[in-house]
């Protein structure tokens, strides 16, 4: 089984979150660059699961610039087998979807599994936008996944529950938690890593569907009103009366 | 021209995040002058749909074949694509709820479309661009979104504005796609909804809890309160992990994003992680032993004390104000 996974490159949850030229530029200043952990955790985890038990391949595709070296190698160091770079800055998802469907369209993968969203953007976009691209079926917000002969089961996330899903392969899954524990490079795939290969490959031009024209940070934090823990029923009031949330 | 709102329907009723959905698209048809329309795949009866007329919806195409009754991204795609056609559509709105996240982006490669994934607020046109605001960096930011397609899709968040009801009833037509049988690709075998329970990402009110309960057996005033204020129970991801609570409960970064009305989070610490995920909450209420937890700077109103003593009070409170009310 030949399975796909695309990685991003986020900031660090914990970064600070600042903007530049006029607020239209997000500020990499002091901020750590980590693997997606929904992509990370999940989505080349299980793959790499499935690779295990059934054989094949796990390649990892990332878009982005070289400077996104670090995040392949790990996820190479993790257990994907290979790795393609396409070189260009990701700017917006149906770019990146766009890439990464173009690459795939000539290698006849089984599955492709992405995270369902990036810890950026908060989007959910790219694996739906690849299915389509690729007019493949697609089930998101995926908690379980088996392949037996050629079907996948699903468990995925709905109102209030979850719910089963059979789909015939090739098929785009778009996973979170659940799906698969974090695994911790150790020694061996860290050696390893450096010699798996890494093709750098450049971008298809791709319309631009939609712009971010610029950023707004809060205008200010919130001012805590504190209750005194022997006055409870002052805190009811105010739910009630000012806040009128109760 | 038309705007198209994606209406879903469970279990006989319009989803409350498609009514959302569907004033928002109401909403949208009358800043551009234009008519909101709503596309209903699967069955349902004709008196249900006709209340969207009550959100503002004019007419609904309603495709009542059978093979739409369960969610089929890729069918759904197509068929929301010829409903956009139908209607002579070019904006159309769902929820950004489970399924809208997936069929949002397919329909903005369909058509070819831009696309906002979560806006919060209705959309500003200037001419044929549309700027719309969605949260980024898990709600630590907020960027402007700008459609300069002819064709636009907007994901609404849930919550994000409260449909105000008015008198109309909506017409209904029956509306036939051109999918066949090889259009269909997945199955579904079954669900395992949790019964009993207010949907956790649906829910106005939610009472969560933490590591600070010291214990699975001491949820029960926790579900206590919850149940007394019809809200949904949550919780942190660190309880979660050692299975003191479900999965399906834990909100933060990788778990379930939500938004309610109230959040009351008890013996929580607001880490970064867990923020992400309830801070779009519009009141927050944190109650905490340690002054120096992080969520009182992300609260509005805090009480630093003891679960144990607060969580009792402030049912007694609730109780006493509900008899009053």
């Amino acid at each position: 089984m030949k399975i796909l996974v695309p990685i991003a490159k986020v900031p660090d949850t914990t970064s600070k979150i600042a903007f530049t030229d006029n607020n239209t530029k997000f500020s990499p200043d002091g901020v750590t660059f980590i693997m997606n952990p929904t992509d990370e955790w999940y989505a080349l985890v299980r793959a790499i699961e499935l690779k295990e038990k059934q054989g094949g391949e796990v390649v990892v595709i990332h878009v982005g610039l070289a400077d996104s070296e670090q995040i392949i190698r790990k996820a190479l160091a993790i257990g994907a087998d290979k790795a393609v770079r396409v070189d260009a800055d990701p700017t917006d998802a149906y770019f990146v979807a766009a890439q990464i469907a173009a690459h795939a369209k000539t290698e006849n993968y089984d599955l492709i599994i992405a995270g369902k969203e990036t810890i950026d953007y908060n989007s959910y976009e790219v694996g739906g936008m690849i299915a389509e691209l690729l007019d493949l079926p697609c089930v998101a917000l995926v908690q379980k996944l088996d392949i037996e002969n050629g079907v996948a089961t699903i468990k995925r996330e709905i109102e209030g529950g979850t719910e089963t899903v059979e789909a015939k392969l090739p098929l785009v899954i778009c996973a979170q938690k659940e799906l698969a524990e974090a695994r911790i490079p150790n020694m061996k795939g860290i050696m390893g890593a450096r010699t798996k290969p890494l093709t750098v490959v450049p971008a298809d031009a791709t319309e631009k569907l939609t712009t971010v024209v610029n950023y707004s940070l809060p205008e200010k934090a919130k001012e805590c009103k504190y209750v005194q823990p022997d006055n409870v029923a002052e805190l009811v009031r105010l739910l009630h009366e000012e806040a009128k949330a109760i | 021209m038309a705007v198209l709102s994606f209406v879903e329907i469970f279990e006989g009723k319009i989803k409350k995040a498609s009514v959302e959905a569907a004033y928002y698209g109401s909403k949208v048809a009358a800043q551009l002058g234009t008519d909101s329309v709503a596309v209903v795949l699967g069955a349902a009866s004709a008196e249900e749909l006709a209340t969207l007329g009550t959100v503002g919806v004019k007419k609904v195409l309603h495709a009542n074949d059978a093979r739409f009754n369960n969610f089929d991204s890729k069918a759904f795609s197509k068929a929301v694509g010829e409903a956009v056609n139908a209607a002579g559509a070019n904006v159309v709105v769902l929820s950004f709820n489970q399924n809208g996240k997936l069929l949002a982006p397919r329909l903005s490669v369909r058509l070819k479309a831009g696309y906002v994934p979560g806006a919060v607020e209705l959309p500003e046109f200037n001419g044929a661009t549309a700027t719309a605001k969605k949260n980024v960096f898990s709600g630590k930011a907020t960027a402007h979104y700008q459609l300069n397609t002819e064709k636009k899709v907007i994901a609404v968040n849930p919550n994000s504005l409260s449909p105000v009801r008015g008198t109309g009833t909506a017409a209904v037509e029956a509306f036939a796609t051109t999918l066949t049988d090889a259009d269909f690709s997945t199955v579904v075998k079954g669900a395992d909804l949790i019964v009993g329970e207010i949907p956790l990402s649906e829910a106005e009110l939610v009472v969560s809890a933490g590591r600070g309960l010291k214990g699975p057996e001491n949820w029960g005033m926790i579900e206590e309160l919850a149940k007394l204020l019809g809200a949904a129970t949550a919780c942190s991801r660190a309880v979660a992990d050692v299975d003191w609570r479900p999965h399906h409960e834990h909100v933060g970064q990788t778990g379930l994003t939500i938004r309610p009305n109230l959040y009351i989070a008890v013996g929580i610490s607001g880490a970064i992680q867990h923020l992400a995920g309830v801070n779009g909450s519009k009141v927050i209420v944190v109650i905490n032993t340690d002054p120096e937890a992080p969520f009182f700077k992300a609260a509005d109103y805090g009480i630093v004390g003891d679960a144990f003593q607060i969580v009792p009070q402030l049912i007694a409170e609730i109780k006493k104000l509900k008899a009053a009310h």
